[in-house]
Formats: structure tokens, C-alpha cells, sequence
């Protein structure tokens, strides 16, 4: 049971961080949607196998919320917008695909050589579960510095809010941030959909956030 | 026992009356009813907050602790907040006159004002780093919201850069806070008690110290983009430009305290483990880094609110450098200069409020002879200038020269650079406000609405300190220096 239930962890934290993987060279909106459903499946699998191994029935409520909102309801509602608003279906990138990839690998490199570095002693399956979810987290930021656009931008940000609930699940028997971070997580989400979308759509006619660079105070 | 349990009580309704108070005023109508509510709501917090300095101390909870370190700073984040909302109300009267903002905004930011105070004092009571991070994040989120309050394109730009930066900053924070409860974790059990601070202190000499400088790292990197430290200052200056004066003199005050008090909470943990990483030298160089960089950058500014905000990096960067130098003198230094900058920028930015109002104008170019046209406001600001330089006979005089001389006597080569960032940051400041303040009117020539009150008391309070501190605040940091190590 020991090694099976390894594997398998393993196999769902490092389905996490190719599914980030996947998000770096898409190149349109609908399918960098598509793809942040497929992170928030990866994830609901993950988080519903350490409830299965650590016996923990309060994750399972986690996996629950991430399989409804972030695989179902966030995807759904961010396509409406894009339908509704006539956002460009294409995605401008700040860096080529090909050095994102490859900064990608690097920074998943180095968060491997970081965290197995400084946990030798910890449980190993915990350890392993903290670098994916730190792999995780940098991707996203990746995928939020090279989005130009808006919904990519909070797209990058929720997946890594996704490697944090890896992250956290993994810590065992972590107490109450769990159901908090995913209130928050879905708050966040809500907020940015409802609020700020909705604002920037209604002063900018884009939802491309180079538009607003014209906009910044104190012209020269 | 019986006033333990006062003093219980007293946190509790710190939390409570924002709660209630942002409850009430999202539902009812009218201006001069919510604003008077608003204030009534913040003198009641402050007025119970001063009730802790007396009252005898609970002992620490699962949720919830009253300790040296935070109770001189719930008492200033309630007295600060009980001013910005004296201050608020007459601002707020005049940016509904002039249609800035419509009535249901003002119930929403009036909500949101409470809710920015819950938010605050968690963070300060909080005696689990997983609650702190949450109350932090409530504080985040409810300010984003206020700034992006006008919905100007630049107010919209401003939220989303900080709503952006700030989550991501959170988003680190978090990380490192799982670090530490997974350090944490082998000693003292699964479960709730791995995230209570004064648990994690206690056994902190136990930890696997690798683990616990990576969480520090990823700490300082989340709390710090909130304490606005250079490279991670980038929606600081836009979000206090942008949103309602109020929320800059808050953010600038209160909210950089909040992060930075997170910080030092963890700081106090890495000393209490013997094998871990000193945090000083990272702290020293984040803390120059964003006071040469915010001192250099305070020449170019043309818009008066965002000089200010360059100001609060600066002066961020000073405070960060102080607690990375440790030491008693450094960290009493770093404590006590937290205080004098939350009061003085405060009050600079209700000075900024009114003049921006009555000159219609943000722009530094278009504002002269302010002391000719509106005395007592000009020399207002001229005096809350003089302070927030380093100026004898103001309080932050006393904090600066505290943390340079004492890195002197121990760093001589870094006092260099140190010297040369508060020269500069003065020279900038001094050239600025001598535009601002003198030379022949210029500009609009309104009544000032509103009370000056506020202000002044900030002022004059700064100006007692550069003499003489209470003795029992004295005591606390002095045993909070020792903490800090």
C-alpha cells in the first residue's frame, strides 16, 4: 500500500505541473481555459488521493470545491465573458514560446534542487508533493509574466493559487487553511471576474492590459 | 483574573465593533448619517484598544494573543483609524459635491473602511500564522477595492497592477507559512497547535533550520511585496495616487505596518532557532535597496501623492534596514520609527487631501504659496515635511539618528550608504516643499472644508515624542528589541 499509494501521489503532483506546463504555449484564449479546467481536474485528483492516503475527510471537501468551481463554474463563467465582450481570441505573448519553455524547465530544475534539498528528513512523500507545488506556483507566475492580456493574467494566477492548495494539502494535517484558502481562492476569483472584468471591459473596450499602460498617471 | 477576562473581552470588541459597524453601514442611506457612524464606529474601536494598555493581559489563545509587541501597535492602528475617518468625512462631503463619488459608492466604501479595519486589527491580535495570513489577505482585497474606488481609467490601472502584485505577494506568503507548519510539524504534532505562534517560539530551537530559512525567504518575498520594499514596490506609488486620500494616509500608516509586523513575527521565530539563518543581512539589503532606490526616485515626481508614497518606501526602507542590523538599539530604533512614520505620513497625507481639493489639482507643478494662500494648511504641511526629512525636533528625528548612529558604532561601511539615501531623500523632499509652500499663490483659492484637527494631533504627537516617550512604551520595546534579536 506504502509504494502504490507514493506512486500514485506522485503521478497526480507531477500531472499537476504538466498540465502548467501545457498553459505556457497556449497561444488562444479558449484553449488556455480549456487547459486551466484540465489543472483544476489534475488537482481535484491529487487533493481527493492525499484525502484517501492520509484519512483526512475535510480535504475531500476540498476536492469537492475544486472540482466545482475551479473545473466547472470558473471555466464556464470566463468563457461567457470572453464570448460576450468579443475579446480577442488570441493571446499576446511578451516572451516566444520557446525561451518561456525553457525558463519553465528551469525554474521547475531549480524548485526540485531547492526543496529536496532542505527537507531530507521529512516524510518523502511530503517533500515530493511541496516541490511539484512549488513547480507549480513558479509556473504560474510564469504564466503571469508572459500574458499580456487580462484573463491570461488571472488565468497564471489561479494556477498558482492551485499549486498552493497542493501544498498545503500535502502538509499533513494542516488545520483550517485549507477551507480558508479556498474560500479565498474562490473569493479572489469572484472578485476579479465581477468586478474588476467587468470595470476594465466597461472603461477600455479591451481587456488587454497594454491598453491601460497609456492610461498610467504622470505623463512626461 | 476578573480583569484578564476585561481584557478578553476588549479584543473581542476590537474585532466586533468594525464587523457590526461595516455591517450597518452597508445597509443605510445617507451621507452625514454613515459618515458620523463611521467615526463613532472607529472612537469606540480606539477607545476600547486603549483599555489594553491597562487592562491585564489574557493569556495567549489558540486564535488570539495580546503581547508587548502588538499592543502598542492595535493602539496606534485604531487611533490612526479613528483620524483617517474624522479626516474621511470631510473629505469624502466634498468628493460627493463635486460628483466624484455617488452615494452608493459611499456606502460601499464606508463597508469597506470597517471591513479594512477588521482586517488590520486580526492581523495584529492574531496569535496563528495561518489566521494572520487571512486577515492580512482580507486587508489586501478590501483595499484593492477602495482604490480602484473611482473607476477613473488610472484608479482602474492602479487596483489591478496592486491586486496583482499583492496576491502574488500573498500567494508567497502562504507558501511560506505551509514551510513553517511543515517545519514545525515533526515537533510539535499535526494539527492546530503547529500554527500557533507562541507554540512555534517556544519550541522554535527544534526545527529543522533548513526548512525554516527557505520559509523565511518566501516569507519576506510575500509579506515584504505588501511592505512595498524595492523590487517588489511597484503598485505603492499608483495605488496611493489613485485611490481616495483617506485610503493613501491608511495604506501608507497602517496597512506597511500590517505586512511589516508579519515579517517581524517571523523574524522572532528564526532568532528563538539557534541553527537557522540570521535574517539580518537579507533585511539589510532589501531595507537600502528601497531607500536609495525611493530616494533617487523622489526628484522625479511630478504628482504630490505619489512623492509621498516614494516617501513611505523610503521610509520602509529605513525601518527594514533597522530590524535587519539587530541588536537592542537597532531594533528599538526600528520600533519606534514604525510608530513615528505611520503618524507623520498619515498626517502629510490629510494635509495632501485638503490640497488637492482645494487646488483641484495633483500635480506638483501647479501648486505654489500654499503658506500664502492657506496658511494654516501650508505650514501644516511644511511642518509634516520638516518631520517626515528627519528633522530635529520631530520624533523621526530621534528614530534616524538612533539607527545611524548605532550602525556606526557596529557597520561603519554600511552607514555610508545608508547616510547618503537619507541625504538624498531629505535634499528631494526639502526641494519639493519649499515649491509647494512658497513663492506667490497659485492656483485654485477655495475654503478648506473639513476639520485640521486630525493633522495636528498627528503632528503634535510626533513633535512630543522627539522629547520624551512614555516609560511603559519605553519597557515594551525595549523588551521587544530583545525579542527580536
Amino acid at each position: 500500500m506504502g509504494g502504490l499509494a507514493f506512486d500514485v501521489a506522485h503521478l497526480l503532483a507531477g500531472g499537476l505541473v504538466l498540465v502548467s506546463f501545457m498553459m505556457l504555449y497556449q497561444d488562444r484564449l479558449y484553449a488556455l481555459i480549456n487547459i486551466y479546467g484540465l489543472h483544476a481536474l489534475a488537482l481535484t485528483l491529487s487533493v481527493a488521493w492525499q484525502a484517501y492516503i492520509q484519512d483526512a475527510g475535510h480535504l475531500y471537501v476540498t476536492a469537492a470545491i475544486a472540482l466545482i468551481f475551479k473545473a466547472i463554474v470558473i471555466p464556464l463563467a470566463l468563457m461567457r465573458i470572453v464570448r460576450q465582450f468579443g475579446i480577442h481570441r488570441e493571446i499576446e505573448t511578451a516572451v516566444g514560446i520557446g525561451p518561456t519553455m525553457l525558463a519553465g524547465m528551469g525554474l521547475v530544475a531549480l524548485s526540485m534542487v531547492v526543496m529536496l534539498r532542505v527537507t531530507p528528513d521529512a516524510d518523502p512523500l511530503a517533500r515530493e508533493d511541496l516541490a511539484f507545488a512549488l513547480s507549480v506556483i513558479l509556473l504560474g507566475l510564469l504564466v503571469m509574466v508572459t500574458r499580456r492580456n487580462a484573463v491570461g493574467q488571472v488565468i497564471g494566477f489561479m494556477s498558482l493559487e492551485n499549486g498552493l492548495i497542493l501544498a498545503a494539502t500535502g502538509a499533513k494535517g494542516m488545520p483550517l487553511v485549507v477551507e480558508i484558502s479556498v474560500a479565498f481562492s474562490v473569493l479572489i476569483a469572484f472578485i476579479v471576474i465581477g468586478v474588476f472584468l467587468f470595470r476594465i471591459r466597461e472603461r477600455f473596450d479591451t481587456v488587454d492590459v497594454g491598453a491601460m499602460d497609456e492610461f498610467r498617471g504622470e505623463k512626461r | 483574573m476578573n480583569a484578564g477576562a476585561n481584557a478578553a473581552d476588549a479584543v473581542a470588541f476590537i474585532l466586533l465593533i468594525p464587523v457590526i459597524a461595516g455591517g450597518m453601514l452597508a445597509v443605510l442611506p445617507g451621507y452625514r448619517l454613515t459618515a458620523r457612524l463611521n467615526v463613532g464606529a472607529s472612537l469606540l474601536t480606539f477607545l476600547v484598544a486603549l483599555t489594553l494598555l491597562w487592562a491585564e493581559r489574557p493569556a495567549p489563545g489558540a486564535y488570539l494573543l495580546v503581547d508587548d509587541l502588538n499592543i502598542v501597535f492595535i493602539v496606534l492602528n485604531t487611533f490612526v483609524g479613528f483620524t483617517a475617518s474624522v479626516f474621511s468625512a470631510g473629505y469624502i462631503a466634498h468628493e460627493l459635491e463635486t460628483g466624484r463619488l455617488t452615494p452608493t459608492y459611499l456606502r460601499f466604501y464606508h463597508a469597506m473602511y470597517q471591513i479594512m479595519m477588521f482586517g488590520m486589527n486580526l492581523a495584529f491580535v492574531s496569535n496563528n500564522i495561518g489566521l494572520m495570513w487571512v486577515a492580512v489577505e482580507l486587508a489586501t482585497l478590501t483595499t484593492v477595492l477602495m482604490v480602484g474606488l473611482y473607476r477613473t481609467p488610472e484608479a482602474l490601472e492602479a487596483a489591478w497592477k496592486y491586486f496583482i502584485l499583492g496576491s502574488v505577494g500573498i500567494a508567497l506568503a502562504l507558501f511560506g507559512t505551509i514551510l513553517v507548519y511543515m517545519a514545525a510539524q515533526p515537533v510539535v504534532g499535526e494539527g492546530g497547535e503547529a500554527m500557533v505562534w507562541t507554540t512555534l517560539v517556544a519550541n522554535a530551537a527544534a526545527f529543522d533550520p533548513a526548512l525554516l530559512n527557505l520559509a523565511f525567504v518566501f516569507l519576506i518575498l510575500g509579506y515584504g511585496t505588501k511592505v512595498g520594499l524595492a523590487p517588489l514596490h511597484a503598485w505603492l506609488p499608483d495605488a496611493h495616487a489613485e485611490g481616495p486620500t483617506p485610503i493613501s494616509a491608511v495604506l501608507s500608516g497602517l496597512l506597511l505596518n500590517v505586512a511589516l509586523y508579519a515579517v517581524l513575527r517571523f523574524k522572532i521565530l528564526l532568532t528563538a532557532s539557534p541553527g537557522a539563518l540570521a535574517p539580518g543581512p537579507l533585511m539589510v539589503v532589501m531595507g537600502l535597496t528601497s531607500l536609495i532606490f525611493a530616494a533617487f526616485m523622489l526628484y522625479r515626481r511630478r504628482d504630490i501623492k505619489r512623492m509621498f508614497a516614494y516617501s513611505s518606501i523610503e521610509h520602509m526602507g529605513i525601518i527594514v534596514f533597522a530590524f535587519g542590523m539587530g541588536g537592542p538599539l537597532a531594533n528599538f530604533a526600528g520600533l519606534v520609527h514604525m510608530v513615528m512614520h505611520s503618524l507623520t505620513k498619515s498626517a502629510i497625507f490629510y494635509a495632501v487631501g485638503h490640497i488637492a481639493q482645494v487646488k483641484g489639482t495633483q500635480k506638483i507643478a501647479e501648486i505654489q504659496g500654499l503658506t500664502a494662500s492657506h496658511p494654516v494648511l501650508g505650514w501644516g504641511l511644511v511642518a509634516g515635511v520638516v518631520a517626515i526629512a528627519g528633522m530635529p525636533p520631530m520624533g523621526v528625528f530621534m528614530s534616524e539618528f538612533l539607527v545611524v548612529s548605532s550602525t556606526f558604532a557596529r557597520e561603519p561601511l554600511l552607514a555610508i550608504p545608508l547616510v547618503l539615501g537619507l541625504l538624498l531623500a531629505f535634499g528631494a523632499l526639502l526641494l519639493r516643499v519649499t515649491g509647494l509652500a512658497f513663492g506667490a499663490p497659485h492656483g485654485g483659492m477655495g475654503r478648506v472644508e473639513g476639520s485640521h484637527l486630525p493633522m495636528f494631533a498627528h503632528l503634535a504627537l510626533v513633535f512630543v515624542a522627539g522629547f520624551y516617550l512614555p516609560p511603559p512604551l519605553v519597557a515594551w520595546f525595549r523588551h521587544v528589541a530583545a525579542l527580536l534579536g
